[in-house]
């Protein structure tokens, strides 16, 4: 809670340049604009030259990521249990297109759906409290959530749900072919990312900001602030469990990893080493992770130890992430 | 009774034993300016948490405008228009001068839960949020961010983003605390001029300002009101010169005028 304080009130204040090409309407300045079609280049690019399976697997990690920052980064709400929407939605996306034989779409759809709905009565619980105690209890939430998924009989306990369908798009694109499937996450992926953008650019994100900023001036304009908080964490909830969904579909399987507590602390680690409060920092940390993750695995159980490093040298040397690192080198906000 | 737009009846706030507030039955008149004056510690603040709701009160009953606010939430008590400013200046530090007044003006279109809209449509605002900014002196700084203004001009900040609300009565808390004494004249102007149509009731340490500003006075000392009354009558009062007035040598000047 306070470092994500620390790292928003030490970004430089600048006079933002307005965006190109029509994106300020989606709330970008020039410098974002310029980043988000550098983003989209390589969303199309991508697969010709990676593994498409790596980069959707990357991509489902970033808007996760995303929606994680939309409460940390702009509301200043610490959750330390989005694993618990990220892989519920997973779980129910993969028993949605496996046993009730739903398209992709509305599977994914479906994952959303869990997410925002675990996300009202978890934020509903959570927001509550303040700083550590609301990192604490969405910790023991997300606990209760992997305990359940460990016991209830949909989810296939240690085995979690295999080989799940991905199906057809609309009953016409076939899925099953890795370039086609890319599509369709780069789409989803794209589609959250802008979501965010226009959520933190919204009237209801200038709310935000102002209780971010000073919570009882907040207060005494009445705005009733919980309520906006608990809006925005369904929304973020929502969206990770569409991040989570969308993974389930792309390997055809949901397991506990996925609402592990150490699932938490990863989408932590991304957006702190990306950068908090930045529109691309989390993508970017992502990336950076989940790279890692996956040329580092002949290294073993050492990725995580070099993972943790990486973190150290984060919070001593970087603190705003590299995306906001860069950012203040360039003197413009990412 | 009908002209008293707050009162409050043997409002009493513990903590833990401790009596900050005591049995404090206050009548503010409508469309007066009302000072709180006592020394510190006196329970001021706590009084004005009280009020706006900020803390819930161990026992007693408050009334704003012949409703019974006792048990409401801090954001309800605002927007029946009874809103307040703060001891340390709040602003929204990240925000731009502009947007600071304009997140307030922004509460005339309801909850704006809308998150899908863009926030183009606030743009609407920011003629009423600059006519704002001119009347408290502010145009030439609409587009700084709010922590880089002065001290003082941040309190004349906080003072048109709580006027974009169009209060019917305002809860000013040491609005000229730690000035300049010019900065101290032009928010003693403002807020004459700001009173009018309106109830303003003040929390203030400098008697220049209670006794150029205020017509009742009501004094605190250890959470109970001492003595209430015109400064005149207030400063003569024998019991608060020895508890308040006495204990201050800057303020001695001050008593003989009444």
């Amino acid at each position: 809670m306070s470092a994500g304080h620390a790292s928003v009130a030490t970004l430089p204040v600048l006079h933002d340049a307005p965006g190109l090409l029509g994106l300020s309407a989606l709330g970008f300045n020039r410098a974002q604009s310029v980043a988000f079609l550098v983003l989209l280049a390589l969303l199309l690019a991508g697969p010709f030259f990676l593994y498409p399976v790596f980069l959707m697997k990357l991509l489902c990690f970033a808007l996760f990521a995303c929606a994680f920052n939309l409460l940390i980064g702009y509301v200043g709400l610490l959750s330390f249990g989005h694993a618990m929407f990220f892989g519920m939605g997973g779980y129910l996306s993969a028993h949605a297109a496996k046993v009730w034989g739903l398209s992709p779409e509305l599977a994914i759809l479906s994952g959303g759906v869990v997410g925002a709905a675990l996300g009202v009565v978890a934020g509903w619980i959570a927001i509550r409290r303040q700083g550590i105690y609301f990192a604490m209890i969405t910790l023991a939430l997300a606990q209760m959530v992997y305990f359940f998924c460990l016991q209830a009989p949909f989810t296939g306990g240690e085995d979690g749900i295999q080989r799940v369908p991905r199906g057809a798009l609309l009953g016409l694109v076939d899925l099953s072919r890795d370039m086609n499937l890319y599509w369709v996450v780069a789409g989803v992926f794209l589609a959250g990312f802008l979501l965010i953008s226009r959520i933190v650019h919204s009237p209801f994100g200038q709310v935000l900001t102002a209780i971010r900023e000073n919570e009882p001036r907040a207060i005494s304009l009445g705005y009733r602030s919980d309520d906006y908080k608990l809006m925005a964490f369904t929304l973020s909830a929502m969206l990770a469990g569409i991040a989570g969904g969308t993974k389930a579909l792309v390997f055809g399987i949901a397991t506990l990893t996925d609402v592990y507590w150490a699932m938490s602390g990863e989408v932590v680690l991304m957006t702190l080493v990306g950068g908090l409060g930045t529109v691309f920092g989390p993508v970017m940390g992502a990336a950076v992770i989940v790279t890692m993750q996956n040329y580092l695995a002949e290294f073993g159980a050492w990725v995580t130890v070099i993972q943790g490093c990486i973190f150290v040298a984060c919070v001593l040397a970087f603190r705003a992430g590299i995306v906001g690192e860069l950012g203040r080198f360039l003197k413009v906000r990412l | 009774m009908a002209d008293s737009i707050l009162e409050t009846d043997g409002m009493t706030k513990e903590f833990l034993g401790f009596v900050a507030v005591g049995d404090v039955s206050l009548k503010v008149r409508r469309g007066s300016i009302h000072g709180l004056i006592g020394p510190n510690g006196a329970g001021k603040t706590t009084c004005f948490n009280l009020l706006t709701k900020f803390l819930p009160p161990t026992r007693g009953s408050i009334r704003f405008d012949g409703r019974d606010i006792t048990r409401m939430k801090p954001a309800e008590v605002a927007r029946l228009g009874l809103v307040r400013s703060f001891q340390i200046s709040a602003v929204f530090p990240h925000l731009s001068v502009l947007e600071n007044v304009r997140v307030a003006l922004q509460r005339a279109r309801g909850n704006s839960f809308d998150f899908w809209r863009s926030d183009q449509v606030l743009r609407q605002y920011d003629a009423r949020a600059r006519e704002l900014l001119e009347d408290v002196g502010l145009s030439a700084y609409a587009h700084l961010t709010a922590g880089q203004l002065p001290y003082g001009r941040k309190r004349a900040l906080e003072i048109a983003t709580t006027l974009a609300l169009d209060p019917v009565m305002m809860l000013l808390d040491e609005p000229t605390a730690g000035m300049t004494a010019e900065d101290v004249d032009r928010i003693v102007a403002l807020v004459k001029r700001v009173a009018e149509g309106r109830t303003v009731l003040m929390v203030e340490h400098n008697l220049k300002v209670v006794e150029g500003l205020c017509d009742t006075i009501t004094v605190l000392t250890r959470g109970r009101i001492l003595a209430e009354g015109s400064y005149g009558e207030v400063s003569r009062n024998p019991e608060v010169v020895a508890a308040y007035l006495g204990t201050d040598p800057s303020i001695a000047g001050g008593s003989t005028h009444g």
